[in-house]
């Protein structure tokens, strides 16, 4: 790629900031070059936090509906899913499987669910909790 | 405010922004301890550049791609070749590592430390993911607030203490568990010739010479066939699928198609130092694979986001065409040095 030819096209994600590249100058010399933002990237960027987001909507109707643990929702926000949330928590994952069923999180011992806070980023109480809107 | 509970440390330290973390850390750190090494040397010397796909291994329910060796490999290769021996440091306890760190500042010694990239509160909040294998360096610290210098940013951050002891010690797989290093010894002298053959020579025989179906281009075109036979049905997976493979490629600080250009800019370096005109030809040669690459990445994205029809056949064409002109480079590289 040549410097000139790298994309500028300010993505939104990256907030000003520019990321670096290696590119050719018109010498064909490598030389490291800003870069503020790719279409590409862009792309695949927005669609991986939407994932997240939509998987959090989900959980977070059903919860509302009772038909899944509001821990679920608090996992998905934190771009986390079942595998993470165990590797993390270093709990077994059919263990996180069984405390992510509708009822099982208010029954949880204090110190387990003090590690789910831990891990999520946030107060053990808030876990129970869906904000009003997902 | 007391000045004893909030001193403040500050160590002088070039930021110069880098591709990588990992490279652009140790050639930050080797630098300020005045062994000059551009970012592409070090990631090339390292012999750093791959490619892997690992589909037992799942990022958020996707197999692993990789263009890189594993994190880590990095410094522990560069400095292994080059017989500068790295003071590495792992806590138990967050707290211990926050006070060691601390001690260091005050010692006048900045640190590169391994961390979550999530909870780094600097990032910018659509770039944070849960990867435990970012790298960054310490250089002070302000009030509550870490000074740092983070090489892929292109300022200096900070970062308040909470946060980075929380990013030090996330837990689940590459867990940093608090780990800083410096380099504790450097040679007067150091053989860069033949560690940068030596590299090439690692690099070149992972890349074509490894008998597995999932490494070097033999992955390449692994992938190729797995991207040419997905399954129509499935339409939101592969769509996440592509996505994923564009994001590892292109987004987590590769310097531009999967770090094919940071190598050819290595070779390129590398030419000169070895006096062999015909590495700056197998560089623009490594460019030209690197710019289909970012065609495929394009392609990729485009047909994510229906800018552009579902075609998997002609992605794993594309696919097909990077993994030939791959094995050509790298038997001619070898070829070259050996």
């Amino acid at each position: 790629m040549k410097k000139e030819e790298i994309p500028q096209q300010n993505a939104k994600a990256f907030m000003g900031h520019s990321k670096l590249l290696y590119a050719v100058d018109d010498q064909g010399r490598y030389v490291p070059a800003p870069c503020n933002g790719w279409e590409a990237e862009e792309i695949v960027l927005d669609q991986a936090i939407a994932e997240y987001v939509r998987l959090a909507e989900d959980a977070w109707r059903r919860a509302k509906a009772g038909a899944a643990s509001t821990l679920e929702y608090h996992m998905y926000r934190q771009r986390m899913d079942l595998t993470l949330l165990a590797q993390t928590t270093g709990f077994f994952k059919w263990r996180v499987r069984r405390d992510l069923r509708p009822g099982a999180l208010p029954k949880l011992s204090a110190a387990r669910r003090s590690r789910y806070a831990d891990v999520l980023g946030t107060p053990a109480e808030e876990l129970d909790r869906l904000p009003d809107r997902p | 405010m007391n000045d004893s509970a909030h001193p403040e440390v500050v160590v002088p330290y070039e930021h110069r922004q880098s591709a990588h973390c990992e490279s652009g850390v140790i050639s930050g750190l080797l630098r300020h301890h005045g062994l000059e090494m551009s970012e592409p040397m070090a990631f090339g010397v390292s012999a750093g550049i791959a490619y892997a796909y690992l589909p037992f291994l799942k990022f958020g329910g996707l197999p692993l791609f990789a263009y890189r060796m594993p994190p880590g490999h990095v410094i522990r290769w560069l400095t292994r070749r080059l017989g500068i021996r790295m003071r590495m440091q792992k806590f138990r306890d967050p707290a211990e590592g926050t006070r060691a760190l601390d001690r260091h500042l005050k010692e006048g010694r900045v640190v590169g430390v391994q961390t979550s990239a999530y909870w780094l509160s600097y990032f910018p909040p659509d770039m944070r993911f849960h990867f435990n294998a970012h790298n960054l360096v310490v250089y002070g610290k302000r009030g509550d607030q870490y000074l740092i210098s983070d090489p892929v940013i292109d300022i200096l951050v900070e970062c308040e203490v909470e946060a980075l002891q929380k990013a030090r010690f996330a837990r689940g797989v590459l867990a940093p568990k608090g780990l800083l290093y410096y380099p504790e010894y450097i040679p007067p002298k150091v053989d860069l010739r033949r560690a940068i053959r030596q590299s090439i020579l690692f690099t070149t025989g992972m890349m074509t010479r490894v008998p597995l179906g999932f490494m070097g281009v033999r992955g390449i075109r692994t992938v190729a066939r797995k991207v040419r036979r997905l399954d129509p049905q499935n339409e939101h997976y592969n769509r996440l699928l592509l996505g994923h493979m564009v994001r590892m490629q292109e987004e987590i600080g590769t310097g531009g198609a999967g770090f094919r250009f940071l190598y050819a800019s290595f070779l390129q370096e590398a030419a000169a130092l070895l006096d062999k005109p015909g590495l700056v030809k197998i560089a623009e040669e490594l460019t030209a694979v690197g710019d289909e690459w970012r065609r495929f990445a394009l392609n990729a994205a485009k047909m994510c986001k229906n800018r552009m029809a579902l075609d998997y056949a002609l992605l794993a064409d594309q696919l097909l065409l990077c993994a030939d002109q791959e094995e050509g480079v790298y038997r001619r590289l070898r070829a070259e040095v050996k």
